[in-house]
């Protein structure tokens, strides 16, 4: 029985991960960059649940403004910051990224101090079902991981701005000559993946009540490994990837003769995965340009 | 007035001028060809049209209106359409997708339909694989697509940068065919083409591209007698 609790807690964590992991892979495939601030984002989004939840004791409540503020952060972060940047050097967006993120973090410490901060967001119990106990919790964060995911498959391969979102994503000229305006796709794509990290900031609070500037480093980490793992600027690679991870270090934590290399583990399985696919398990190769 | 007038023009790769003072005009309803050797400015001059590339001197204006520093994405609604080199579809999306791709700037539910329905009849072969992803289909089919993809949004002005590039002689000449059919449904078509011999042989006017100026221009008859042409492009 407890097999199955700990696959259950490994798929929520997956899920997490995926959310986080989404950002990173959507924001590769169309602004083609890596945003090292992203991680960052899923911290301003835990401050911010901690704020709300403060003011109103309402989690859900709490959790709307974290997106919608993450949001605004995501496309703000991106006009000042990356924007600019356009056309300059990998190297140089890859800096100012980091940049950002010892910005946000710097912020945060100056706003809500270095002391960690402990937020119990909700508790909805346990599900008994013989001898088998489902903490609510993970059911919760899985069931929603898994339906915001559906609605981002959806609104990706169904509506006119999920495909423009594709089209900027292979081939950017080309969409720029169907009448795309990137720049509106990169805010998009921005604004989304902030949202994700949002609401992945809840659900990690939710799982772990502990609120701290650098509270988006692992996660974030683990979620970029997820995102290559999975092949980076792939949408079901990174949804993929994040359960993979997720399961496996759950399933490496109750284990009592591996707890202790659960990371060595995952971040093993990148390299292994990088050696037999460089382009991860859903990439796909580089078209040639004709 | 002239749907499309290019004045002095230059373009620079950093040091290098790649385009060095070109003017020329496209009258309504014509077709004009623009022929070259490699390396000789054409796609450049595309690609400073279509706004994808920054000028570094001359004007360009479009139905009266100075375009000369538009984004790309912004000319689309003005109705200039680019079939660009190398074709350009969207290999992960399906053909049906890659032609709504083309309507993007489009709202008009019935005109997607009537257009999209133009280009079935035209290519059936579109019709049949609309759900295949486009990247399956063979180089003569996509150039089909991406022409067809460039009608989908109604455009008054279709610029076509090496369209027969590639393609054996049978797709060659649907190209061709479907250079001219674009032209009947009233389009003003602007081709760049190192295939002078079919260019010209469909073209009202056509101009010489060498090294980055224009040293020749005139209807496409002319050109096709023309002794210099002969030597330097006809073979």
């Amino acid at each position: 029985m407890e097999v199955i609790t700990t696959f259950l807690n490994g798929l929520s964590l997956g899920g997490v991960y995926a959310l986080i992991a989404l950002g990173y892979t959507m924001v590769y495939g169309i602004a083609k960059m890596l945003n090292f601030a992203h991680g960052d984002v899923i911290m301003v989004g835990g401050y911010t649940v901690m704020v709300f939840f403060n003011l109103t004791g309402q989690p859900l409540v709490a959790a709307l403004i974290a997106v919608v503020f993450c949001s605004l952060v995501g496309v703000v972060i991106e006009k000042l910051a990356y924007k600019p940047l356009r056309g300059a050097s990998p190297l140089a967006v890859l800096i100012t990224a980091i940049g950002v993120s010892y910005l946000l973090e710097s912020l945060a410490q100056i706003i809500f101090g270095s002391s960690h901060k402990i937020v119990m967001l909700a508790d909805l119990g346990k599900l008994i079902l013989g001898s088998l106990v489902i903490d609510l919790n993970t059911v919760v964060t899985l069931l929603s991981a898994i339906a915001i995911m559906a609605a981002l498959t959806l609104f990706v391969n169904k509506t006119k701005t999920g495909k423009a979102m594709l089209a900027v994503s292979e081939d950017r000229h080309a969409a720029e000559l169907m009448g795309v305006s990137v720049n509106k796709i990169i805010m998009i794509t921005f604004a989304i993946g902030s949202a994700l990290a949002a609401v992945a900031g809840t659900f990690y609070i939710l799982k772990t009540p502990d609120v701290s500037t650098t509270m988006g480093a692992m996660p974030g980490i683990k979620a970029f490994t997820a995102a290559v793992i999975g092949g980076i600027g792939s949408i079901p690679g990174a949804m993929l990837g994040g359960i993979l991870l997720g399961v496996i270090e759950t399933v490496c934590n109750a284990i009592p003769a591996l707890s202790n290399f659960s990371i060595a583990i995952e971040f093993g399985l990148l390299i292994i995965i990088l050696l037999v696919k460089p382009t991860g398990l859903l990439g796909k190769k580089k078209r040639e340009k004709v | 007035m002239a749907l499309l007038e290019v004045e002095n023009l230059e373009v620079s790769y950093g040091l290098i001028k790649a385009v060095k003072g070109v003017s020329f005009t496209v009258e309504k309803g014509e077709i004009v060809a623009l022929i070259g050797a490699n390396g000789a400015g054409k796609t450049t001059i595309m690609h400073a049209i279509s706004g994808l590339i920054p000028k570094a001197g001359g004007k360009i204006t479009y139905n009266g209106k100075d375009v000369t520093n538009l984004q790309a994405h912004k000319l689309v609604p003005l109705g200039i359409s680019q079939v660009p080199e190398g074709r350009r579809i969207f290999q992960e999306l399906t053909v049906a997708e890659n032609l709504e791709m083309g309507a993007y700037t489009r709202k008009d539910k019935k005109e997607f339909d009537e257009t999209l329905s133009y280009v079935y009849e035209r290519f059936p072969i579109l019709k049949e694989r609309r759900k295949q992803v486009a990247g399956t289909l063979s180089g003569g089919e996509q150039q089909m697509l991406a022409m067809s993809r460039a009608l989908m949004s109604h455009p008054d002005l279709v610029l076509l940068d090496e369209p027969s590039m590639g393609l054996s002689p049978l797709f060659v000449n649907t190209v061709f065919d479907m250079i001219k059919d674009m032209n009947a449904l009233g389009k003003t078509i602007l081709v760049v083409e190192q295939n002078a011999n079919k260019a010209l042989s469909i073209a009202n006017r056509a101009y010489v591209l060498e090294t980055g100026k224009i040293t020749l221009s005139g209807t496409g008859t002319e050109m096709l007698a023309d002794e210099r042409v002969k030597a330097a492009y006809l073979g």
